[in-house]
Formats: structure tokens, sequence, C-alpha cells
């Protein structure tokens, strides 16, 4: 029951993204917003499925956006811009990254696992900023959008736009299905009961290992399309402020379903996009909003509608 | 089966396993009994592969497991349940036990069918259910069961392993008496079937359903036998002196 409505969330969310142009948000400017807030879900999906099915509270994931991000900078001061290269390689990268340090932070647990994947994403980030080759701090411009095929495809923004949903639907779907498998299985009892896994014979390190290997991959092809959403790549994709927006949609979003990463991502960059149109010290508004929604919404957006109900149900019976 | 051997473990200054050697035979329910702080949870804990002994060997089938962790003990077949309740609250019933089935049917790597699905995996997961007694509660959560149903819900992810061996850490505990009376039905069904290492406070249960019983004090196994030996015993006597719940009188049963 639960799952179906979850399902039907994010296809009822999916499905909007898909419709916008078409319903009055064709413009330039709202495409490009909403091919953030869709880029940006992509990777809180991901860690979603580190967080809500894993257990694993990942400071770090704005990393594998920026491995993704800067395997196509360091591919186009090379001339390679095919995408069908291009792409691979940047989830590889921050599948790569997400192998080594995995292997290491999932040794910890609890607050020590926050702090060593934070401690690693910001090796990353000085690394990059280092990069004088690639802009160092100052980043670096794209000379183009990957190629399709030979093709200047993605820099149509409706085409664009229709990659984004596509490559979120596939996102989601993928996490979705892993989450429901064996495999997923696994992963979700050893969040929810460590040591009955061990004691039924699993070891929980290899399983959520290549769930952090996943979740990096998907991070490495969202930085791919972050890149080419902005032509540009900064040392602040790595960064651990990024990371905790990313750890903060999700929250935000609810931990109960995959859905609630998609509603938390796209909230919190329409929120933040709104808000700063409104007034110029808009971050003291949006932060005691996220304060109360902390506060308030113990299952974040996703289960405001089963709050409410709850509200209800419970005046009906005092009246 | 299962043979201890000079198993020992301290915490502290206080040895809670102190020289332990004791045979399990196939086929058996051999009950650990003994007062309070006998070190009876932590003798489990050293079988099952939770806690390390300080010195000592643990032969499992002939084979020497001592140095292995829990989760490689279990996939030789060593199942045990917890003295707390030990179940995943999320899952339902059927998802806690066909876990268990997961573990002993093919690889856990599979990542694209949904494991809910598994006519492989709920067949028998369904069958340790109704072994057990829930087989119409299988839909529920397990974080929605009484406790007492918990305790069997237990019961059935051990058995869904396919065990060699079952260690059960005070199955009876905290459930009232018509569970009691469910659950020791139920250990008394799989009598034959599995060998079994009962720790148990529950005496009536323990001298009714025991092959063998060996009685742990202060970490150290003074008596082993058959119950009616048990019984005659002295030095048990001494140990339970003033405790009301050891049976003494024979025929009781």
């Amino acid at each position: 029951m639960d799952r179906l409505r979850s399902d039907l969330t994010a296809i009822a969310v999916l499905a909007a993204l898909a419709a916008a142009p078409f319903v009055g948000f064709g413009e330039g400017y709202v495409l490009t917003l909403l091919a953030r807030a869709m880029i940006l879900a992509m990777a809180a999906v991901a860690l979603s499925l580190l967080v809500g099915g894993a257990g694993l509270v990942s400071m770090g994931h704005a990393a594998m956006l920026g491995f993704g991000a800067y395997a196509v900078v360091i591919l186009d001061a090379a001339r390679i811009v095919d995408a069908a290269i291009v792409l691979p390689v940047a989830v590889l990268a921050a599948a790569g990254f997400a192998l080594l340090t995995g292997a290491i932070a999932i040794r910890t647990s609890g607050v020590h696992f926050i702090m060593i994947t934070l401690a690693f994403g910001q090796m990353a980030f000085f690394t990059a900023s280092s990069l004088a080759g690639y802009g160092g701090d100052d980043g670096y411009t794209l000379y183009a959008r990957s190629e399709v095929a030979g093709t200047r495809l993605l820099e149509d923004r409706l085409t664009f736009h229709f990659v984004c949903v596509a490559a979120l639907a596939a996102t989601w779907l993928l996490c979705r299905m892993l989450l429901e498998s064996r495999f997923g299985r696994v992963l979700r009892a050893s969040k929810g009961n460590p040591l009955r896994a061990q004691a039924l014979g699993f070891d929980p390190y290899p399983y959520r290992l290549v769930a952090y290997v996943i979740a990096g991959g998907i991070g490495g092809a969202s930085g791919f399309l972050f890149a080419n959403a902005t032509e540009f790549v900064a040392p602040a994709y790595f960064s651990w402020q990024r990371s905790g927006e990313l750890l903060f949609m999700v929250i935000l979003g609810g931990l109960a379903g995959l859905h609630g990463a998609l509603i938390g991502a796209l909230g919190f960059v329409l929120l933040e996009e709104w808000l700063s149109h409104q007034w110029e010290h808009w971050r003291i508004v949006f932060g005691v909003l996220l304060i109360l929604a902390v506060l308030y919404l113990p299952n974040g957006l996703s289960g405001i509608p089963g709050q409410v109900a709850g509200a209800l149900r419970k005046g009906d019976r005092r009246g | 089966m299962l043979s201890l051997r000079n198993l020992r473990k301290r915490f502290g200054g206080l040895a809670v396993t102190d020289d332990v050697s004791l045979d399990v035979e196939p086929g058996e329910i051999h009950a650990v009994i003994g007062p309070n702080g006998a070190g009876k949870t932590t003798l489990i804990n050293e079988i099952s592969g939770v806690l390390a002994p300080d010195s000592g060997s643990i032969l499992f089938e002939g084979r020497d497991v001592t140095s292995l962790p829990l989760h490689r003990r279990a996939r030789l077949g060593l199942a045990r349940s917890f003295q707390i309740t030990s179940v995943i609250p999320a899952f339902t019933a059927l998802e806690n036990t066909a876990l268990a089935v997961q573990a002993g049917v093919g690889s856990s790597f599979r990542f694209f069918r949904a494991a809910a699905s598994e006519s492989r995996l709920n067949g028998p997961a369904m069958e340790a259910l109704s072994q057990v007694g829930l087989g119409a509660r299988a839909h529920i959560p397990a974080g929605a069961m009484s406790h007492g149903e918990k305790r069997q819900l237990e019961l059935a992810i051990a058995l869904a392993t396919q065990p060699r061996l079952l260690l059960l850490d005070e199955p009876l505990a905290g459930a009232g008496p018509e569970e009691t009376e469910r659950l020791i039905g139920i250990l008394k069904g799989l009598r034959g079937r599995y060998t079994i290492v009962l720790v148990e406070h529950d005496m009536q249960a323990v001298f009714a359903m025991a092959d063998r019983i060996s009685v742990l004090v202060y970490g150290r196994v003074i008596a082993t036998g058959v119950p009616d030996t048990i019984r005659g015993n002295a030095e048990v006597r001494a140990a339970y002196l003033g405790e009301d719940d050891l049976p003494l009188a024979a025929g009781t049963h």
C-alpha cells in the first residue's frame, strides 16, 4: 500500500516534469531552473538509496557530482566531447572514487561515517581547486555541450529537458528495483537490525559497498548532466555545502520512500529560487523554513498527506 | 555435533566462562540452566560468534570455528535466536522469514528481480511460519506483533535458515502463560528433527523438554546429565538453594 502510494507519487511528479514545457513552463529561464532541479534530484535519489535504504548518511555525495563534472572538463580540454565516451568516463570516475573511499568509510558507522565521507569530499574539493590547468579556484568554462552521435542535440533546451526527465526517471526506476531485489532486502535488513542480518549469515559490508558505488556512479551521471546544463564547472561542485544540501533534500522530502528525495530536491530548488527573488536577505527566511520543516514535518514533505489525514481523524474523534 | 573445549572468558576480574567443556549430541535438546549471572547468554554468544572466548576452542561438526565471525558460522548452519527479540521491525513476518531463506538459497547479489515475488523464497518461509503457528499473520509487520508472536517469529526465522544446530537463547523470555504453552508445544514438535541448545529460565519447561541438561554456576559447568540425574544432584540443589524454580521433587511431570 505504502509502496504503491510511493510509486504513484513518483510517477505523478515525473509526468508533471515531462508535461511542464507544454503547460506554460517552456521559457528558457524556467527550463534551466527545472533542469538544475532534476539533476540535483537524480543525485538526491541516489543518496536516498544510501540514507534510507542502507542507513549510510554520506556527507560527501557532492564529490560524486564533482567527479562526473570534472570528467567532462578534463575530456573537454582534450577536445573529447562525444557523450558516448564522456558519460561512461564520468560514471566510472565517480564510481571508482566511491569504491576507493567507500572501502574505507564503510568500515565505520554513525558519526564516524559522516565525518570520513566529509573528509574525503573535502580532499577532492582541494584537489580540484589546485588543478591550475582546469581553472583552479576559478573554474572552467566548457567549450560546448557534449555531442550525441556527432550532433549538438543537447544544445536544444527542450531536448535537454527531456534528457533530464528521462535520466531522472531511469535513476528512480533503478534505485527502486535495487531496493526491492534480494540485494536491497539484505541492505534494508542490515540497516534495520545489523546483528540479525549477521546472525543469518549476511556480512553487511559488501552490500553496503556495492550500494555506495552504485550511488556514486549515479552521482557521476548527474555531474555529467550538471556540467552540460551550466557549461561551467568549478570546485564548488565538490563542496561540503553541496553535500549538505543534497542530504537536506533527502531529509526534507522524507525517508519513507524514494519519492521523498524527488519531492525534497524539487521543493528545495524551487523554494530557493522563488525566495531569492522576493528579498535580498532571503537566506534568513530559507533557513527558518528549513528548521520549521525539520521540527514539524517528521516524515518530510512527502509525509504531509499522512500527517493531515492523521490530524483530521483525531479531530473527528474529538468532535 | 558441537564440542566446547576448555572455554574461558573474563570480563575484567570476573570469570563468566570458566573452563567450560561440553558435548552436544546430534538430535538432542540440550538445555543450559543456571542461576542469574551464571554466564548462560555469554556462552551462547561465544558459541554463535557474537563474542570471542579468551581461550579454548569450539568445534562444530568436527571443524574448529573458534575464530570464525558470526555470519560465517551462520553459513555453516549455526542458527540462533536472541533473548531480546531481534526481528526487523519494518519487515513483515513473511519478509523477515524470507530473508532467512534467502541466506541459504543462492546468491543475494541479485539486483533486478523483486525479492518479494520469488516463490523460491516465499514457499519455505511460509512453511516455517506455519510450523510456528504464524501462517495467518505472514503479512503483518513484525513491529506491530505481540511479544509472544515475535518470539514465534524469532523461531520461524531460525528454522528458515535450515540450521544444523539451533541455539535458542531464552525462547520463552517474557511470554505469558498461554504463549509459553504454545511455544513449548512448538519446541517439542522440533525434537528429533533439529539439534537444539536451549538456554532457558523456565525450569518447568526445561525439565519437560530437555534430553540432557548442563548446569552452569559462576561460569562453570557443575553437572551434565539427563533431567532425573540433574534433579538428584546435590551440588545443583545447593546452587539453587533458596530458589523455588527448580522442580526438585521427582515426578512433578
